[in-house]
């Protein structure tokens, strides 16, 4: 198992009523991987990441994508489209 | 190689104080672009008495460096300055500095552009507006998404 650093900022930390959390993947696990576990736990994880809303993810602190490697100990953000300027 | 100053904080800056700070002991920059963007006390129809920026401390001024190392390699530049301010903020507060130097102003100007079009879409900040009575956390907008087309339909920094 394979052990991350989520942080939520701005929308979805306050949907989520939390900033950040550690979760256990299982190696290997990709971005998709991880937002389809969390959509699984459903209530506000389900409505923010399982629907039509869009979300942006970062791994150790870089943009990416759902085919992305997520790779062992990572820090993962998920947030909203960023609005800042 | 263009030197290049990311801040980010709390902090409100100086205009003339920056501007000093960029071209002190140099005669390279013929030209210079200072944008500023400020708070408004509208949006949206809206009145708005408090902007809070949230930040990712860390990943922003990194995406930050990133742009800025993207228009210094796209145009010519002698230097680029971009201060961004987090938390609370009031309507004809200072938000956002990006100043950007070059031999010539063609450079300047487009770099200017090109680095607020992309701190936009790039950069995590998030704004949260308060009325005094309810807070929001604002949309992104479209119109920011397609600014950034006009640089290269396939262009990210």
């Amino acid at each position: 198992m394979n052990t991350i650093q989520l942080l939520y900022f701005a929308r979805l930390r306050d949907a989520f009523g939390c900033a950040g959390e550690a979760v256990s993947l299982p190696g290997g696990s990709r971005v998709a991987d991880l937002v389809a576990l969390l959509v699984a736990r459903g209530g506000a994880f389900a409505d923010e990441l399982g629907g039509t809303r869009v979300f942006r993810v970062a791994v150790n602190q870089e943009m990416a994508h759902a085919a992305d490697a997520i790779p062992a100990g990572a820090e993962v953000a998920i947030f909203p489209p960023v609005t800042g300027g | 190689m263009a030197s290049i100053t990311i801040r980010v904080g709390p902090d409100d800056f100086d205009l003339g104080a920056e501007y000093a700070a960029l071209v002190a002991g140099e005669a390279d920059s013929g030209a210079v672009v200072a944008f500023v963007g400020r708070v408004r006390d509208l949006s949206l129809d809206r009145h708005v008495a408090v902007l809070e920026l949230e930040h990712y401390p860390g990943m922003t001024e990194k995406a930050l460096a990133k742009i800025a190392d993207s228009a210094a390699a796209r145009w010519p530049l002698t230097a680029v300055t971009v201060v961004h301010r987090v938390g609370p903020l009031h309507p004809a507060d200072q938000i956002v500095l990006v100043l950007t130097a070059s031999a010539h102003r063609h450079a300047a100007y487009d770099a200017n552009a090109y680095i607020m079009d992309y701190l936009k879409t790039e950069a995590p900040f998030w704004k949260r507006e308060s009325d005094g009575q309810t807070a929001h956390w604002v949309d992104a907008r479209d119109s920011d998404s397609e600014a950034i087309q006009r640089w290269h339909p396939d262009d990210t920094p």
